[in-house]
């Protein structure tokens, strides 16, 4: 029998992901990134979320490339004096940890709300989608200011600070979890009918167990595509309540309150704070749309031919 | 219907009907005034019929006949809508789930598609061994290993192949492992829809020997689903014909294909190509086949029937009993018109 | 008299990752006008791909790498796209297994007929309409002229194939491919609509190519068949003869596992084994694993498809 590995090795997967350059230079660049976003703490000149390393006499120190740049900034300081470069790794962390804690939180309600709404069908199923039409039709920005709002008011704005992380990655979470429930509810109205569920009931099997070891499994390919576009989507929503002031205090800065702290000073010359970290938000968010765009033809079974 | 002895199973007046008119929205109509309308698929319609122990009792029919429908129904997968089904005398339609298990260790089922009938993710030793353990939990594992191994012999799969998924094998092969899963409870009794008619003709062969070695040596009773009638000349003891839902005929195998009485079963019998027959004359019927939503009043037959008299629009025929033993829902054969 | 049809050692060969490997492999037929004949084999043998290869539809990663293939005393094996369109559809047609692969659940039957008729001759729409009713009629659609107005999800499947029979001969073509027109049918459609096709080849002087698994159907409507294994025609010769007395074992394993050859409840003839995929055929004779005649030649050497009895053509060392 072949090992695990030498599956792998002649597998369809593999061999499409090395047939597909852009699948992967975006690999190769999502894995920096990553690299760089845990990699923080070591390989970032200075720790900018410590306010006894930040000079105010700094500030608005351009790129080393232009003039009055400094060896000592590479890519220029904020607005505060912080290291624009140590700023974006730590944002970039920031934000990917949101991100996939968002997903995770989102693949949980909607995976366990999707499997039984497919499943169990009938009330089950039109009480659990109605909720997820409502639930969508609630801007998402909308119940994070709500949420934000109601947060700060009731523990302060000092925890609110030391809970940012938390508190965001359960805003972003709970709001967009309808994706995922609708993506398996589609996919397990297609697996229900098969024989093998009709097997597993013959046997005797309960409710539960055919729902999660025989359906799911085999519903989880689709949440694998959704997912990774949902990571981006959910860094790309961090991102824009941080901007908004909803998300990361100025001394926590992600990528997006990077972005918002930069923009004041866009017009008075400093457009580094602003366009620095945005690219860096682009590019990222980028590499995991064409990663997730690549896994979605691959995945796909009707081009899929083994 | 009355034997001497208990049949296996019996089913009494089943009656499924599927409710497909959806949500809120779908069901409105507004031809003459706003008002709610149901449909339903009607796939099932007042069919009795028994099966005793040790024979093989064939469903055929045409697709959308519901014979697929009474098998799962007989087997709990759907609640019946009317009628009852008995297993040697204890009635399990009306069964909960925990009340049926000791049943599904009886009565178990083979299906079509060996394509979709074996979970993709799952190797054949999970697939055999989930059963077992359920079943039994006090099994130990290698108790169940030895089981599995066992049964694999006996469909004809090499036991060295246990750790493989389904895509590894070929049609046939995994039609054995779906039959290895029907047989691994030791039952008595298997529902088998459609075992044959997704595999190649030599294929299928094999299988249905497979099939009949094994009703011998596992003392089996078969209510065995298809719509290939000369597969069911081959393997069965008896046949019902079922047509848009309804028993047309039940009678032992040989008197059905010596002598089919139905007009429907007659030109079912004679629509069959042989191999090596020119050209036979098949009976044409007339009209398109009625949908199971809108059956035909009286004799669901009627509109295609060539017989058809006055009384087959207005009234439903009764399934009688003939001096043979069979039995026929037909106006024309109860009141022996000239049918030929 | 030349041939209608005539494909020699065809060969077509499919580009895999693994490198190519041969769907059919040295093909060869003919078809005289309004001869019928029947393609039989088992899923894998390559008797779709043949009927493909015919009006030259192979889809990528599949090409013709070899043979020739004769109509109408022009080789049309390497025609372009654009030449052969004009043959498909128009001089040869194709029906397939599920009516709705050909129909266009969008358009009415009407619409989708006029169509194929104006695209490719010159007429009116009420020309092709009428010409499109007579069609209808000719496969004794019931009430043919509420048909054209209406939608293919309207029909039931028995009607769907009548209409696709129609179309396919909308512009009176010389040959007809059905490739399976009738698996997925029930029987009493089935019979009705193989009785169509015959009584349409005979009137119409076409020939009939039918591509199927089914013995018993094709030995109804052909007078010659050609069993395909894994790629190549192993057996060719006259419908009767080669029902009653097949000469290659693979035949005489295939027509004894059907049940009805035999007495019903004993067991049936079963050929063990299967059909090697295309990937791994054996060396030599590509039955010899099942076959219970095999000697030492059958591995070492393919036999070639010559005469043996009764007119009958196999591809067999021991018969």
């Amino acid at each position: 029998m072949k090992t695990k590995l030498q599956q792998f090795k002649e597998s369809y997967f593999l061999y499409s992901f090395m047939r597909d350059w852009v699948a992967m230079a975006s690999l190769v660049v999502l894995v920096v990134f990553l690299v760089i976003a845990f990699a923080a703490p070591w390989i970032s000149p200075m720790d900018p979320y410590d306010a006894t390393n930040i000079d105010i006499m700094n500030s608005e120190i351009p790129p080393m490339w232009m003039d009055g740049g400094s060896k000592e900034f590479p890519l220029g300081t904020d607005n505060q004096g912080r290291d624009m470069l140590s700023t974006m790794f730590y944002g970039l962390r920031t934000s990917i940890i949101i991100g996939l804690g968002a997903v995770a939180i989102q693949a949980g309600i909607g995976i366990v709300l999707g499997l039984m709404a497919g499943y169990l069908g009938g009330k089950t199923d039109a009480i659990l989608m109605r909720l997820a039409d409502i639930q969508f039709s609630f801007p998402y920005l909308m119940v994070a200011i709500f949420m934000s709002a109601i947060f700060q008011v009731v523990f302060g704005l000092g925890s609110f600070e030391r809970m940012a992380i938390p508190l965001l990655t359960l805003i972003i979470g709970l709001s967009n979890w309808p994706m995922f429930a609708r993506t398996i509810r589609a996919s397990v109205m297609g697996e229900k009918n098969k024989e093998y569920v009709e097997a597993a009931r013959v046997i005797g099997l309960p409710q539960r167990i055919i729902m999660f070891r025989h359906i799911l499994p085999n519903a989880l390919t689709s949440v694998m595509v959704i997912s990774t576009i949902q990571v981006a989507n959910a860094v790309m929503s961090e991102a824009a309540l941080s901007f908004l002031g909803l998300g990361m205090p100025v001394t926590k800065p992600s990528l997006g309150s990077l972005i918002r702290a930069g923009q004041e000073y866009f017009f008075s010359g400093s457009w580094w704070i602003t366009v620095l970290p945005g690219i860096w938000l682009v590019l990222f968010v980028l590499v995991i749309n064409l990663l997730g765009d690549w896994l979605r033809d691959v995945l796909n079974p009707k081009l899929y031919k083994g | 219907m009355t034997t001497n002895h208990t049949p296996l199973l019996r089913v009494q007046d089943v009656v499924k009907h599927f409710d497909i008119s959806g949500g809120f929205l779908d069901q409105l109509r507004f031809k003459g005034g706003i008002h709610l309308e149901k449909t339903t698929v009607k796939a099932v319609n007042n069919v009795s019929l028994f099966v005793n122990k040790g024979e093989t009792l064939s469903v055929v029919g045409e697709s959308g006949c519901g014979k697929s429908t009474l098998a799962r129904v007989i087997l709990g997968l759907y609640r019946p809508n009317a009628g009852r089904i008995f297993y040697e005398d204890q009635r399990i339609d009306t069964l909960t789930h925990e009340q049926w298990l000791p049943y599904r260790r009886k009565m178990q089922m083979i299906f079509q598609d060996p394509y979709a009938s074996l979970n993709p993710r799952k190797t054949v030793r999970q697939t055999l061994e989930e059963p077992l353990r359920f079943h039994n939990p006090k099994m130990t594992p290698q108790e169940a290993m030895d089981k599995v191994a066992y049964v694999m012999e006996q469909v004809g799969v090499d036991p060295a192949w246990i750790g493989r998924h389904p895509h590894e094998f070929s049609g046939g092969q995994r039609q054995r492992i779906s039959i290895a899963r029907g047989l691994i409870l030791d039952p008595e009794f298997i529902v088998a829809d459609e075992p044959v008619s997704a595999l190649d003709v030599s294929i299928q062969a094999q299988i249905l020997n497979l099939l009949m070695d094994l009703r011998e040596t596992h003392d089996l009773t078969y209510l065995f689903i298809t719509h290939d009638l000369s597969v069911v000349h081959h393997i069965s003891s008896r046949v019902a014909v079922l047509y848009l839902g309804t028993l047309c005929e039940l009678a032992s195998a040989g008197d059905l294909f010596n002598e089919p009485r139905h007009p429907y079963t007659r030109a079912l019998l004679s629509a069959i190509p042989k191999v090596g027959e020119k050209k036979a004359k098949h009976i044409k019927l007339k009209g398109e086949v009625p949908t199971p939503v809108n059956l035909p009043s009286g004799c669901v037959f009627h509109n295609r029937c060539v017989f058809a008299r006055d009384r087959c629009k207005k009234e439903f025929p009764r399934l009688n009993e003939l001096s043979n033993g069979s039995f026929v829902s037909c106006h024309g054969v109860e009141e022996g018109w000239e049918m030929a | 008299m030349p041939s209608l049809l005539e494909v020699r050692d065809l060969e077509v060969k499919f580009a895999l990752r693994s490198g190519n490997i041969k769907a059919i492999d040295g093909v060869s037929f003919q078809l005289d006008p309004g001869e019928r004949m029947g393609l039989v084999g088992e899923s894998g043998a390559g008797k779709s791909v043949t009927g493909f290869a015919i009006i030259n539809l192979i889809s990528k990663p599949g090409f013709i790498s070899r043979g020739s293939i004769h109509f109408e005393g022009k080789e049309i094996s390497a025609y372009s796209f654009e030449k052969m369109r004009k043959i498909r559809g128009n001089r040869i047609s194709m029906i397939f297994q599920d009516p709705m692969m050909t129909l266009n659940p969008v358009y009415t039957i009407g619409f989708q007929m006029i169509e194929t008729l104006r695209a490719h001759r010159d007429m009116s729409k009420s020309e092709a309409r009428a010409i499109a009713l007579e069609k209808l009629k000719l496969v004794q659609m019931p009430s043919p002229e509420k048909r054209l107005d209406q939608y293919p999800h309207e029909l039931s499947g028995g009607m769907r194939q009548r209409i696709i029979i129609a179309i396919s001969l909308l512009a009176d073509p010389a040959i007809i491919i059905a490739d399976e027109p009738t698996t997925a049918l029930d029987v009493t459609i089935q019979a009705e609509i193989m009785d169509l096709l015959q009584e349409l080849c005979e009137k119409q002087k076409m020939g009939l190519i039918l591509i199927t698994h089914d013995l018993g159907v094709v030995s109804q409507v052909t007078e010659k068949i050609a069993v395909m294994y894994a790629g190549k025609i192993i057996e060719y010769g006259p419908t009767e003869t080669v029902v009653h007395h097949p000469v290659h074992p693979y035949t005489i394993g295939l027509i004894g596992s059907i049940p009805g050859s035999i007495e019903p409840g004993r067991d049936l003839k079963q050929i063990p084994g299967m059909m090697p995929t295309l990937t791994n055929i054996p060396p030599g004779c590509a039955f010899n694993p099942r076959c219970e005649l095999a000697a030492d030649i059958c591995t070492r050497q393919t036999p070639v498809l010559e005469e043996k009895q009764n007119g009958i053509m196999a591809a067999c060392h021991m018969k």
